[in-house]
């Protein structure tokens, strides 16, 4: 699963390793899994890693900062709900494709700014996506179907007549996803087109002078982006929480897919899951040791603090350690070996 | 041409030796005559009365150029002359004030940038403006976007026209790529280069658009003169192979000198003088421009 970005041309099977982790994700952990690890780790994992992997594409490869993806989650998870509430007979799968292109059409809208604005400005601009979504959701009672309380619940996953039920089901059901669009993102970064990603990225100006179509680069990053970010939204809510309010969609989720890329590695496939790797197992091990250690001092309000205060200690420290994220780190260890042996003959 | 594709640290050893011009004629001669002769007649590109000003300092006053087809035309003058203006007003990335350019018998008032490719002209920048996240051949094929036309889906599935175009481009990258001797950098990521090779990667990602018109700005800026003495070779070279077209910027006057064909002179936006090397070197207003300045190295021999 190396990309673009990776410094040397990789092994001879870049392929077997992706291989075997899904080998096992489809083959081994099904049968070995507690609900307690599909429901509470792996699937919100896939989702976030899934999230993490469409922003990493409009700001890891093409450069366009985003503070907004939570409103894209949003916007495919309320998408899938309508969809499949008003559509008699539409199939779930349709829905989800169809929730996908409403968050890509919102994402070139809110893309716009990019043609004109750059790092900060456009940082901030995106946070009108983010308010915005959140606001026209919680104000028209419609979208959550003039549920009281503003919560939808999940409608059950049946894809082509596969019933994708319990904790494993829904697993499964976010693994075939991920695992779709992981493929894409994977293919797309080595295709011309990711190519031209990087090069606005790197360069606009010299990007524009050898005849890269720079505006439209942009708006078709934001919308692959929040395509891809809209279908982690609808497992994000169907297939994770099973019912989602608005208020779950908010700016922390915006930053939390943030740290993802930027704790993973910006422009690499394999940082989005080391990052949402990170973020979902890092709570509990945090909790876990507060037990441990403090007892019942530490409760769920501690833990929340203290969550937040390692978490953004361990984000200072991997911008001024490892910039390049948990990515650069994993291969700087899997080299290291290797290193040291060269250094030996060379010797 | 063999001399230049010594491996670097040779090659820098033997040209330190050479004189300037020792590498002049030797064995580039494989001119495509055909594209050389018959648009020799011709302006590849040509600019009449140009100004721009930036607020209210005259950047640039009433310039006309004149490139032929085929010529290796510099563009010399002290620091703040209006160079690498002159070659942005051409790239349009700056709007003149007032004048036209007329590039392949289009008159523009400004140039069209994102249409540059297709009009033949590509350019190198005078600060490094490479693709630091991509690989050196990635960066080179990356230039040749206005010869593809895959669609997205055919780029994502690799069928159709798109494997076809990969292909094309891969080979002709590569092919760029040898002939600048590139070859052991191929998969290197571009921002990892020493300073030299980068700027000749930009070269070859300019020269794997197939140019008409190659627009150079500085591109000795900073080089150790064994990078200098190559970068020339590999200029000279493009020119006599694919027959371009090549407007330099440089300041390294005995790079010029050896270099061009013919030699235009600003100084405070203005052109004093506009000729051959030898013309241009005993230009009374020249000199004067460059009183104590022109102290590096005796500009010698003429030019063709």
């Amino acid at each position: 699963m190396d990309t673009v970005t990776v410094r040397k041309a990789p092994g001879h099977w870049p392929w077997i390793a992706p291989l075997l982790v899904l080998a096992t994700a489809y083959g081994v952990i099904p049968f070995i899994g507690t609900s307690y690890l599909f429901e509470a780790i792996l699937t919100p994992f896939l989702a976030l890693s899934l999230a993490g992997l469409g922003l990493n594409i409009l700001t890891g490869y093409a450069g366009q900062l985003s503070l907004g993806s939570a409103a894209f989650l949003a916007v495919g998870a309320f998408g899938a709900f309508n969809f499949n509430l008003r559509v008699q007979g539409l199939p779930l799968i349709v829905s989800i494709v169809l929730a996908g292109i409403s968050a890509a059409l919102i994402g070139i809208v809110f893309g716009l700014p990019s043609l004109r604005l750059k790092g900060f400005y456009l940082a901030i601009s995106t946070l009108a996506a983010q308010f915005f979504v959140q606001w026209a959701l919680t104000k028209f009672g419609w979208f959550s179907n003039n549920s009281p309380s503003g919560v939808i619940d999940a409608p059950p996953l049946t894809i082509f007549g596969i019933s994708f039920e319990g904790a494993v089901g829904r697993y499964l059901f976010a693994l075939t996803i991920v695992t779709i669009f992981t493929l894409f993102a994977w293919r797309f970064v080595n295709t011309r087109t990711g190519h031209h990603f990087i090069a606005v990225r790197d360069n606009e100006l010299a990007a524009k002078v050898i005849g890269i179509p720079v505006l439209r680069t942009k708006l078709l990053a934001f919308a692959i982006s929040s395509f891809i970010i809209g279908v982690a939204g609808v497992l994000w809510a169907f297939a994770y929480l099973r019912t989602v309010e608005t208020g779950g969609f908010n700016l922390d989720r915006s930053f939390q897919i943030v740290f993802i890329i930027i704790i993973g590695g910006l422009a690499t496939i394999r940082g989005s899951f080391f990052g949402a790797a990170l973020i979902v197992i890092f709570p509990l091990i945090l909790s876990r040791l507060g037990q441990l250690f403090l007892g019942d001092i530490f409760n769920s309000g501690v833990l929340e603090m203290s969550q937040r205060i390692v978490l953004g200690a361990l984000i200072i420290l991997f911008l001024i350690v490892e910039p390049n994220g948990l990515v650069s780190l994993w291969d700087r260890l899997r080299k290291k070996p290797l290193r040291l042996s060269r250094i030996k003959t060379i010797n | 041409m063999n001399q230049y594709f010594y491996p670097r640290s040779e090659l820098r050893a033997t040209i330190a030796n050479l004189p300037i011009h020792a590498e002049r004629n030797s064995g580039l001669s494989s001119v495509r005559e055909h594209e050389k002769g018959n648009s020799r007649q011709s302006g590849a590109l040509a600019l009449s009365g140009i100004s721009l000003s930036f607020g209210g300092v005259t950047a640039l006053s009433e310039i006309d150029l004149n490139i032929v087809s085929g010529e290796i035309r510099s563009i010399i003058g002290p620091n703040g002359a209006g160079k690498s203006s002159l070659i942005n007003i051409i790239s349009g990335v700056y709007r003149p004030d007032s004048g036209h350019i007329r590039i392949n018998g289009h008159t523009y008032q400004k140039v069209p940038t994102h249409q540059l490719a297709r009009l033949g002209i590509a350019r190198t920048f005078q600060n490094l403006a490479l693709f630091k996240g991509l690989s050196v051949l990635d960066n080179v094929k990356i230039s040749r976007v206005h010869h593809s036309r895959a669609t997205f889906l055919e780029q994502i599935t690799g069928l159709g026209r798109a494997r076809r175009e990969e292909t094309d481009s891969l080979n002709r990258s590569n092919a760029i790529i040898d002939f600048l001797d590139l070859g052991d950098v191929r998969h290197s990521l571009a921002g990892t280069l020493s300073y030299g090779l980068q700027k000749r990667v930009e070269l070859a990602r300019a020269l794997v658009a197939e140019p008409k018109i190659l627009l150079l700005d500085e591109p000795m800026a900073g080089m150790t003169p064994a990078d200098k003495q190559d970068l020339t070779g590999f200029i000279r070279a493009a020119r006599d192979q694919f027959g371009t077209t090549v407007v330099l910027i440089e300041h390294d006057i005995g790079v010029v000198m050896g270099l061009s064909d013919r030699i235009a002179v600003l100084d405070y936006g203005r052109k004093i003088a506009d000729g051959t090397p030898a013309e241009v070197r005993s230009n009374q207003a020249v000199i004067d421009a460059y009183m104590g300045i022109d102290h590096e190295e005796n500009p010698t021999g003429g030019s063709n």
